[in-house]
C-alpha cells in the first residue's frame, strides 16, 4: 500500500515527517457531535476490545478516561458562556491525535515500537513494546495508557488496519451525525472551512479548525466553535507541544552524557599510557616492617 | 626487581568478609544497572537488552535491581560514613591535586583509612544513588505510573537519566583508581593490602593499625 509506507521508527534515526499529498486525516466536528457514543461502541467492536463495567460518576463521562480498552472517550463539558448567558454543552471524542511531530516516538527507547507512516498515522506495534512508560510522559495530549495484562501501550490506531485497504476509521462510519470525517488532510481542512463559515454565520465568530502548529499538525483535527479557547473543551491543550523537558532528555542530556562517559573512559586510558602504573615499592614495603617492628 | 626477601613483609586487613561482600552485591547490581539502562538511554545500546532477555525483561528487571542496590548500598553507607567524614588532611590533599595525578605520593600529606578523592566518590555515590532511587520510583511505570502528574515524571526521568550519568563518571573514576593504584584490588577480594601499600597510600592509616597491633607478617606463600 503506497499510503502505508513507513517514514519514521522510534528509536531509529529517521527524517521528520514531511507533509504531503498521501497525508490523511480524520476531522471531529464537535459543534454536530450529539454525545451518543456510537464511536466509542465502534471502536471497541472493530477492535476487539472488551471495557470493564464501571461507574456513573455523575456525569456523562464513561468511561471516566481513556484506558488499555478504550482507545476514545467522549469527554462532556457544562459550560457557561458568560457573552451570551447561554449554558454550552460541550462535546469532544478524545483519542490520539496523531501528530506530525509525534511526543511520544520520540520518547520511545524500543527500535520499531512506535512507527509513522507516510499518510501521518501514528501506530505501535506491541511485540516490539517494552511497557516503560515512556511514551505516556512523550505525548502532549496524555493519550497512550500501558496496559496491566501485557505491558503493552495501547492507543487509537486510526484504524491503520481499515485505511490500509481504503476503509475508514471505525468511529467515522458509525457516526450517526457525520461529525467524524476521513479523507486526504486537504480534504478535510477544505471541509472544516465550509463547516467554519456556516458557524460564523451563525454567531460563533471565534469558530475554527484545530490543527495545532506546536507538533506541526495533527491528523486528527477538531472543528471547535470556541478555537480561540481549546482548554474550553475537557482541557484540550491551547498550544501543544512535546515537552522541553521531553527534548532535553532525548537532545542535550543523551548526546552530553554519551559524550562525558566516553570522555571519561578515554581519560582514565590516556592517564594510564602517559603515567603509568602507580605501584608499591620495595622501600614502602620495607618501611612498613621497620614500622611494625618499632611499635 | 629488587628482592623483599630481605625483609620481613607485612600485610594489613582492610575489609572482613561482610563488607566484601557487601561490596560486591553492590557492584554486580550496579553494573547491571548500568547496562539495562544505558540500552534505554540510547538507541545505539538498545541491543543490551538481550543481556537481561529483551527489552520487556530489562524493563521489569531494572527497577527491582535498583531495589537491591539501594539496600545494598545502604548497608555500605553505614558501614564506611564515619570514616569518610572530611577533614584537614583531605582539604591539603585536593590542594595537591596535580601531585595526585602524577602520583608523586611523597609530595602529599600523610592520609587516613580513605583519601579526599575515595570521600568524594563515597559522598557523590551516596548521593546520586539516593536521587536516583526516588526518581526511579516515579518513573516505575508498573507500580507507580498513577502515583505521580506526567510533568513530574518527565522531570524525574531527565533527572534520573543524568544522575545516571554522574554516577557512571564517578564509577570510572573508582574502578579506574583502583587499577591505577596497583595493589588496591585485592583489599575487595582478599580482604587486605600489603604494608607497603597502607605506608605509600594511607600511612595515617598504617600508623593507627600498628598501633592496635592488627598489622600481621605476611603468611608464608
Ligand atoms: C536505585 C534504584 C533505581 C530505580 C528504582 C530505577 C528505576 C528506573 C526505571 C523505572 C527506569 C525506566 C525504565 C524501566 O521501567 O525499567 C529507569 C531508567 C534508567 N535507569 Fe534506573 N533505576 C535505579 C537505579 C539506576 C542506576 C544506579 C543507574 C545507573 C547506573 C540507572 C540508570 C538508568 C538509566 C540510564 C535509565 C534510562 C533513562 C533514559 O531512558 O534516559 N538506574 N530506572
Ligand atoms: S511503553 Fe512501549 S510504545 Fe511506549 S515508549 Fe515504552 S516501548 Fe515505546
Amino acid at each position: 500500500m503506497a499510503t502505508m509506507e513507513l517514514v519514521r521508527r522510534s528509536a531509529s534515526s529517521s527524517p521528520a515527517f514531511q507533509p504531503g499529498a498521501q497525508e490523511v486525516a480524520k476531522l471531529i466536528d464537535v459543534s454536530k457531535c450529539i454525545g451518543c457514543k456510537a464511536c466509542q461502541a465502534a471502536c471497541l467492536e472493530w477492535n476487539d476490545l472488551r471495557e470493564e463495567v464501571g461507574f456513573n460518576d455523575g456525569t456523562l463521562n464513561n468511561p471516566h478516561d481513556l484506558t488499555p480498552a478504550s482507545f476514545t472517550v467522549m469527554r462532556f463539558t457544562e459550560w457557561e458562556n458568560a457573552a451570551t448567558g447561554n449554558l454550552e454543552f460541550l462535546i469532544r471524542k478524545d483519542g490520539c491525535m496523531h501528530c506530525s511531530d509525534p511526543g511520544c516516538l520520540k520518547a520511545c527507547p524500543a527500535p520499531g515500537a512506535i512507527v509513522q507512516y507516510s499518510n501521518g498515522i501514528v501506530d505501535f506495534d506491541h511485540d516490539k513494546c517494552i511497557g516503560c512508560g515512556y511514551c505516556v510522559k512523550g505525548c502532549p495530549f496524555n493519550i497512550p495508557r500501558i496496559s496491566k495484562a501485557d505491558n503493552k501501550a495501547y492507543k487509537c490506531t486510526l484504524c491503520s488496519d481499515r485505511v490500509a485497504v481504503g476503509q475508514g476509521p471505525a468511529c467515522a462510519k458509525a457516526c450517526p451525525t457525520k461529525a467524524i470525517s476521513f479523507g486526504t488532510k486537504q480534504e478535510m481542512k477544505d471541509l472544516a472551512d465550509k463547516r467554519i463559515n456556516d458557524l460564523k454565520s451563525r454567531g460563533y465568530g471565534q469558530a475554527g479548525l484545530y490543527d495545532p502548529p506546536g507538533v506541526n499538525g495533527t491528523h486528527v483535527m477538531y472543528v471547535l466553535h470556541h478555537n480561540d479557547r481549546p482548554s474550553l473543551y475537557a482541557g484540550l491543550p491551547d498550544n501543544p507541544k512535546i515537552s522541553t523537558v521531553v527534548e532535553l532528555w532525548k537532545g542535550v542530556a543523551k548526546y552530553a552524557g554519551l559524550a562525558f562517559i566516553g570522555l571519561a573512559a578515554v581519560g582514565a586510558a590516556v592517564h594510564h599510557m602517559v603515567a603509568g602504573p602507580n605501584r608499591v615499592s620495595s622501600e614502602d614495603e620495607e618501611n612498613a616492617a621497620r614500622l611494625k617492628e618499632k611499635a | 626487581m629488587a628482592s623483599t626477601s630481605s625483609t620481613k613483609s607485612v600485610v594489613v586487613d582492610r575489609y572482613a568478609v561482610g563488607a566484601r561482600i557487601n561490596h560486591w552485591v553492590t557492584a554486580i547490581s550496579f553494573i547491571l544497572l548500568a547496562l539495562s539502562g544505558l540500552a534505554f538511554f540510547t538507541p545505539s545500546l538498545y541491543f543490551l537488552t538481550g543481556l537481561f532477555g529483551g527489552g520487556q525483561l530489562a524493563r521489569t528487571l531494572h527497577p527491582w535491581i535498583g531495589v537491591v542496590l539501594f539496600i545494598s548500598f545502604s548497608g555500605l553507607f553505614v558501614r564506611f560514613w564515619k570514616a569518610n567524614l572530611w577533614n584537614a588532611d583531605d582539604s591539603a590533599w585536593m590542594s595537591k591535586l596535580p601531585d595526585v595525578v602524577a602520583g608523586h605520593e611523597e609530595r602529599l600529606p600523610e592520609i587516613g583509612k580513605y583519601n579526599a578523592g575515595q570521600k568524594l566518590v563515597f559522598w557523590g555515590m551516596a548521593l546520586l544513588i539516593l536521587v536516583l532511587f526516588a526518581t526511579g520510583l516515579v518513573i516505575w511505570q508498573q507500580y507507580f505510573g498513577a502515583s505521580s502528574s506526567i510533568d513530574q515524571q518527565r522531570v524525574a526521568l531527565l533527572i534520573h537519566a543524568a544522575a545516571a550519568v554522574g554516577t557512571i563518571l564517578i564509577w570510572i573514576v573508582h574502578v579506574y583508581a583502583a587499577i591505577w593504584v596497583r595493589g588496591t584490588i585485592q583489599a575487595m577480594t582478599r580482604g587486605n593490602v600489603t604494608g607497603g601499600w597502607g605506608w605509600r597510600h594511607h600511612r595515617k592509616w598504617l600508623r593507627e593499625e600498628v598501633q592496635k597491633g592488627e598489622v600481621k607478617a605476611q603468611p608464608a606463600e
